[in-house]
Formats: C-alpha cells, structure tokens, sequence
C-alpha cells in the first residue's frame, strides 16, 4: 500500500458546523486529544447558512415560556415521534447553551432592556428564538470557531473520511484522503463523533451545500450503527423559485416571523384553509404541503411558487430584520422584497432521521461512536421546528462531546489495533475510479439521483412512486460501481463525487425503504394512499435501518416509554 | 440558445494557462454555475472551493474579468458577453490547482489574534446600540477578497508584517466589543501592522457584505494607536499619572 500519514488523538470529531465545533470544544474541556476533521476550509460548514435563530425558552420578551412549554412544543411539532428524553434535555438546556455562546463573545439582537431578542417561529407558543437578524448560524459558527481554535485542537481542514475502522467491536480509527493533495491519512482514534450534518444533495432542490450528501449516516451505518426515522425529510415551505441558478435556496422561516403572509396567484391568504389558528406560522410540514397543493391544483405565481409577501412592514424594518433576504432577493432575482412579494415553493432542508443515539451520551449502538447535530436521530421526530436545530447543535454537540471523552478516557492507553488489510481495502475501493478503463461520468449519475429522489421520494408519496424509486436506486448503485475518472488525485472534485455518491445511495436507499414501510402520514411522511395517522400500527415505532451480511435490513422498534410527568406536560395545557 | 465563452485558468504551482469553454447561458446564471456546467460536462477534475452558492459561506472568491469577486454572486448577465469571461484564482495566496488557492496564512494569523476575553463577572445587560458596532464587522463572511485586493499583501507581500483587513475588522469586533477586557493596541502596531495601511479603501469596495472596512474598522483602530502612542499631549499626561502604556 502507498505511503500515509498518520495521527493520533482520543477523539476524532468528523465535521466543523455547530454540532463538531461543540463538541470539539467539550471533548477538549475534558482533557481529551481532540482532532476535527473538516471537508471544507474551517468556518464554511452549513450551520453557516442557518438564518432565523436559534430556539431556547429564556423568556426574555414572552415571560411565560419555560422549558416545559418548549418540550412540549417539540414533542408536538414533531408528532410524538420524538425520543423523549432527547426532546426533554434539549428545551432544559438550551437557555444555558446559548448564554455561554454569549459569554464567549456572540453578540445576538437585544431587547429594550438589553436582554437576548427573541422572535416568533412556526410551532412555537412564545417568542423564542434568539437571533441576529437572519444570520444567527453566521454569528454561531464564528462564536465557535474562535471559542474552538483556542481552545487547544488541531482542526484538519479539507480532509474527507472515507472509512470508520473497528478493532472487533470497537472504533479504532478513521481513514480518509486529504481534498488538495488527494494523499491518504489514517487517524488512530479512541472516539469518533460523526457531526457530519444532512443528506439534502440526495435532491436536486436543496437549501443544502454541497457537502450535505450524507457521509456521517453512510459512515455509521457500514461500521454496524442502526440509523432510525430515515423516511422524516423536512421540505422547508419556502425556498426561492426564480431565477433557476437559485432555485431550492432558503428564505428563511423568519420571513413569516416577522409577519409575512403567503397567498395564491387568486390573492388568497390560503393557509386559512389548512390551519386557520397557527396560518403561516403552522409547522413546516404543514405549510410545505399547502403551498405544493396550491400550486398543484393550478393556483401558484408564474414561476410555480405561492407569494411571501413582507412589504406592509416597510422598508426599514424589513432591511434591518431580514437584511440577507433583502440582498438576496434584489441581486440573485432582482425582487425588491420591501416593494413586492416573492415566489416561494418547498425546498430539501433537514433529514430528522439519522444515527440512532443514547440521548445522555450520544452513544450510537457502535462502542466509540458517536454522532450529534443533524446526523444523529430521534430528536425531532417527524418534523423539526425551526430554530430547534441551532439548539441541537449546542446541547448535543457538548453532550457527544463529553460523551466521546468520558469513554476515550476511560479506555487509558489507547492499544486499540488497526487491521492493515482493512486500510488497503478502504485505499484501493478510494483509487478505482482511475483504473476503469471505461465507466460513468459521476456528475451525470448525481443528476440521476436527485431526478429520481425529487420524483419518487418527494413531499407526496406513494407505494407505487416509492417502490420506482428503489428499483431505480438499484440501478444508479449498479452505475456508480463502475466510475470513470480523468486527471490526478490533486483537488479534483470529480473524484471527490464518487465517494460523496456513495454516501447519498445509501442514505437514499435508507430514505425509499423507511418510507415504503410507513403506511401511514406522519409529519413531513406524507403518502397520499394512507392519508391519516395510524397511531395503533406506527404511532409508538422508529423505522430502524442497519447493515445485515452485506444488505440492508428494515425493521422497527417500539419508542421509548415516556414517564408520566412529562406525558402530562404533552397532553395537558401548555401555556 | 445563447452560449457564453468562459475562459478558465487551468494551473498549478508549476504553471498553467487559460482554457475556453462553451456554456449555455440561462437566466439569472452565476459564474459558479458555468464552472459547474464545466465540471459536469467537460472537465471533472475542474477544482474549485464552494458551499452554499448563496453568498453566506465566503468559499468561492475569485477573480472575474480581473476583478475580485464571489463566483456565486456574480451574475453573468451583469458582465460584458460579447468576449470571453476570465475566471482566475485570487492572486494574493499561493495557487493549488486551478481556482483553488491556498489560504491557509489567513487561518495562521487569525489564530495569533488575543481572543475574546470578557470580565470574569461577566454582566449580560447590552443594549442594542452597544452592540450594533460589532455586529457590522460580525457580517463577515472570510472570503478574503479584502486580502486579496489590498496592495500591501498583493503587490508588497508583506505577509509577515502585516495581518490584513479581515483580521483588522476581526481585531475591531474584539477592541469595540462591550463585553472584552484586553487592550490590542501594541498587538495591532507592533505585531499586525496596522501603520502599513494607507487607508485606499480597496478592500471596502470588494467586500460582498458591504462592510465598511475602512472607514468603520481600520481608521478608529488608527486613531486609537495614535492616541495612545503618538499624541505627545496623552503621553505627557500618562507621564504625569503613570500609565501602563508608557
């Protein structure tokens, strides 16, 4: 085998958004050796592009929120699928999560008696959401990111994790290539944190970046970790429709805090129809349903979107608010949004599914592995709110974090071995698509899959659809097993495809079989040929996906059981 | 269809040269989206650094027609299309491959930058007016499109000597920060070079978040070193009270 490089740490933290940065933070804080291993350069992450804010009952501008509202909130929003002790932990946390970023420098919007601003969202009772205009995630990932580099860690930048290695039943390693040079490196590790974030690349309208296409899930699952609630993909209600180029990108959930209303080409406020007490401000799944029929039934503007109009707050208020909608819109659309309404039209957002985790420890069924942020499942449910991911970052990145380190150190020596042949492998499976004298162009198979994901795994979905989109996956995974590769290993981000492809067949795979065996609607599930809920048959069950001899295996298992104080708190009065 | 000649540099730290390629033009299409086209249909191996494509990551700075820009936020139809369209790397860092450069010095000096270091009974009481100064040059995204403009590190090379805007608004967050306790006064003089600047407002012009590098960050950083180092009628005074500065 060629020359590599190698380095060794306790904890190997894949991913630099929030839910890495954190957890890097804490694992340090606790003495471990921490390594963050990025795909980008530091500080590019998609946390980056998070807007609205970030969830937490501080009660600053609506005194009567607590942490059981909130808890409350999220076991609702997210249709009673949520883990429960995940859901619980995050609303007590949250408040002193977001504090300490502000004692680590974050400056968020103030109220008039200088407290932390807090603003409405979808699905949340109170004004909860802290903020910085609309980019919060910015404004986190820097906080962290200052808070991380000082904080003792060495950050591999540009670096991608191909394999997880195990030494029996352990993780022992993880091994990778770096981006510019295309050279391998092995990392002996204790512990890995997957905080790898979403699968939105999977589609073709996405508000994903480029590096969202599912590595931590596919990682996790090939090293033996049960994936749960893989069928739970958010459709954001709105992203941009118009011009093309920008199509699937974000306008952010704030747009509707802040007071926008949607309407039909007809002029109608049409969320009266689907929920006329919460109407814009109704959770995700329920508004990303509305505008598709809408457009559907033939209602929708010109380019095939509902309009999101902010205009009657006027110009100064919206430019101070939402300043990075303002410019979005008039340079990639030329839409004044303080004048004219804009087109809107659901859009791939968040995966609520993902690595199944202890909730205290964010321990995967793995020894060694964990994974936090949108990698990992059970927090959400069936549908997350907005502003609830920035929260999950903080709380479950710092208790992966803390998780990581407490089993590295407890381990001591690290005498954990890594099979030679295992590494050869991983190596040769990486350099193949050079030796195939004649195969696929990688880009043109990505475009395949997302075709077929936006078609038959959408925001509606049927047997029929689904069952196309598996056979069609098993095509593509036959297509993707034959690349072909030109130039060298230096940067080449056609290379780099080939991997990430490999990621998002699996997640795709793991999205299709969930979501056939769901005969039910369920948040952002919605299958038109079972329209209701079915709370006997899958109102108490996770979808559990894992790898069995080489396939992957589907099944169920119950929900955990929650105590009966906090059953009180989800079906009693909330306020 | 209408059909844009893209003229890409193709290179790396060995040498390289421009290479012309066809792209369909849609509307409202980005620089990006014609290197994508690139990469899906000619030249796989095309590297470029990008993220969002929404102008929120800072990743794809390059130079566009010679001038320094988001390739993400540059729409094609805002360039003259009756020649080619350039696409260079930034020149200000050391090429890896084609569009990607490496801006691994940018990281280095951050790094040396004394952080955010609050009062240990923090209070948390800040008003909106306290912190709105901050907040501007929090806007910053770290495309280092300031970096690559100014001349100091563009034509001086003065990397060793000199830290660059981006790390001056980074230093202003922190002097102007209502929570931070350190002063970086001798640090901005002695270590990141402030006096170097000559306040051309280059960077200020590039910036894609609007920021008012210049006038807002680097000129009250100015006067804030020459106040305390240069005024010999605060140096007499400081003399007189004995200020730690003297």
């Amino acid at each position: 085998m060629e020359k590599y490089e190698t380095h060794t740490h306790d904890v190997i933290v894949i991913g630099a958004g929030g839910a890495g940065l954190r957890a890097a933070i804490e694992a340090s804080a606790e003495g471990a050796s921490v390594g963050l291993v990025c795909k980008s350069l530091l500080g590019k992450a998609h946390t980056v592009m998070a807007e609205g804010g970030v969830a937490a009952a501080l009660a600053n501008v609506d005194t009567k929120d607590d942490w059981k509202v909130h808890f409350h909130d999220t076991m609702h929003g997210g249709k009673m699928l949520n883990n429960w002790r995940m859901a619980e932990l995050h609303a007590q946390e949250a408040p002193d999560r977001v504090k300490e970023l502000e004692h680590w420098g974050a400056l968020f919007d103030r109220t008039k008696d200088g407290k932390i601003m807090q603003r409405a969202f979808g699905g949340h009772t109170w004004k909860r959401l802290a903020h910085v205009g609309d980019r919060t995630g910015l404004e986190m990932i820097r906080t962290l990111q200052d808070k991380g580099i000082h904080s003792g860690m060495d950050v591999y930048m540009e670096c991608t994790i191909t394999h997880l290695i195990k030494d029996g039943e352990r993780i022992s390693g993880a091994f990778g290539y770096w981006r510019e040079s295309g050279r391998f490196v092995l990392f002996k590790t204790k512990a890995v944190i997957i905080a790898t974030g979403g699968i939105g690349k999977a589609y073709k309208v996405t508000s994903n970046s480029w590096e969202y296409t599912g590595d931590g899930q596919a990682l996790a699952y090939e090293a033996g970790a049960d994936l749960i609630d893989m069928e739970f993909v958010q459709f954001h209600p709105t992203g941009m429709v118009w011009p093309p180029s920008v199509r699937g990108i974000l306008v952010t959930e704030a747009v509707r805090g802040e007071g926008g209303l949607l309407t039909n080409r007809n002029g109608e406020r049409f969320m009266e129809k689907y929920d006329p007490e919460r109407m814009e401000l109704s959770t995700r799944d329920v508004v990303a349903r509305s505008i598709y029929t809408e457009v559907m039934e033939g209602r929708g503007s010109p380019h095939g979107g509902a309009y999101l109009d902010i205009s009657h707050r006027g110009a100064e208020y919206v430019k101070k608010k939402l300043p990075s909608m303002y410019h979005q819109f008039m340079e990639f659309a030329e839409i004044d949004i303080t004048k004219e309404p804009m087109e809107v039209f659901p859009t791939t957002h968040y995966m609520m599914g993902g690595v199944r985790v202890d909730a205290d420890t964010a321990g995967s069924t793995v020894p060694g592995l964990f994974a936090a942020g949108e990698a990992a499942g059970g927090m959400h449910g069936a549908n997350r709110l907005g502003g609830n991911s920035l929260s999950d970052l903080l709380v479950f990145g710092r208790r992966a974090g803390l998780g990581a380190a407490q089993y590295a150190n407890e381990l001591r020596d690290n005498t954990l071995k890594i099979d030679d042949v295992e590494l050869e492998k991983a190596a040769h499976e990486m350099t193949r698509p050079f030796e195939n004298a004649e195969g696929e162009n990688p880009y043109t198979v990505h475009q395949a899959l997302q075709d077929a994901m936006g078609a038959y795994i959408g925001v509606f979905r049927t047997k029929e659809k689904i069952s196309d989109g598996i056979e069609e996956i098993q095509v593509l995974k036959d297509r993707a097993s034959q690349l072909r590769i030109e130039g060298s290993r230096m940067f080449n981000p056609g290379w780099h495809l080939c991997k990430d492809l490999k990621s998002m067949l699996i997640v795709s795979e793991a999205i299709a079989r969930c979501a056939l065996q769901r005969e039910e609607s369920r948040g952002a599930h919605s299958r038109v040929d079972f329209p209701k809920y079915d709370n006997e048959k899958w109102g108490n069950v996770n979808s559990v996906i894992s790898k069995d001899n080489g396939a992957m295996k589907l099944g169920t298992s119950p929900l955990p059981q929650m105590p009966e104080e906090l059953r009180k708190i989800v079906e009693g009065g909330h306020k | 269809m209408a059909v844009v000649k893209m003229r890409v540099y193709r290179g790396d730290s060995n040498g390289g040269a421009e290479k012309e390629y066809e792209v369909p033009l849609e509307e409202g299409m980005v620089v990006l989206d014609a290197i994508h086209f690139i990469q899906a249909n000619y030249d796989g191996d095309l590297a470029v650094r990008w993220n969002c494509k929404a102008a929120k990551c800072g990743s794809c700075s390059a130079e566009i027609n010679g001038m320094p820009k988001l390739t993400c936020k540059t729409r094609l139809d805002t360039l003259p299309l009756d020649k080619p369209v350039t696409v260079y790397p930034v020149k200000t860092f050391p090429i890896i491959k084609d569009l990607v450069t490496d801006v691994s010095w940018n990281y280095m000096v951050r790094k040396m930058i004394p952080p955010f270091t609050p009062a240990r009974d923090m209070k948390r009481v800040m008003y909106q007016e306290d912190v709105e100064r901050c907040q501007e040059f929090r806007k910053c995204i770290e495309c280092f499109l300031c970096q690559d403009v100014c001349h100091i590190l563009r034509n001086h090379d003065k990397k060793n000597e000199f830290f660059g805007p981006r790390m001056f608004i980074k230093i202003a967050e922190l002097e102007m920060h209502p929570l931070d306790t350190l002063d970086r006064k001798e640090f901005l003089r002695s270590q990141a070079g402030l006096g170097y600047c000559n306040i051309t407002k280059c960077c200020t012009e590039v910036c894609p978040e609007h920021i008012h590098i210049t006038d807002n960050a680097i000129i009250p950083l100015k006067e804030r070193v020459a106040d305390t180092y240069f005024d010999p009628l605060q140096w007499l005074l400081d003399k007189f009270k004995g200020s730690p500065n003297q």
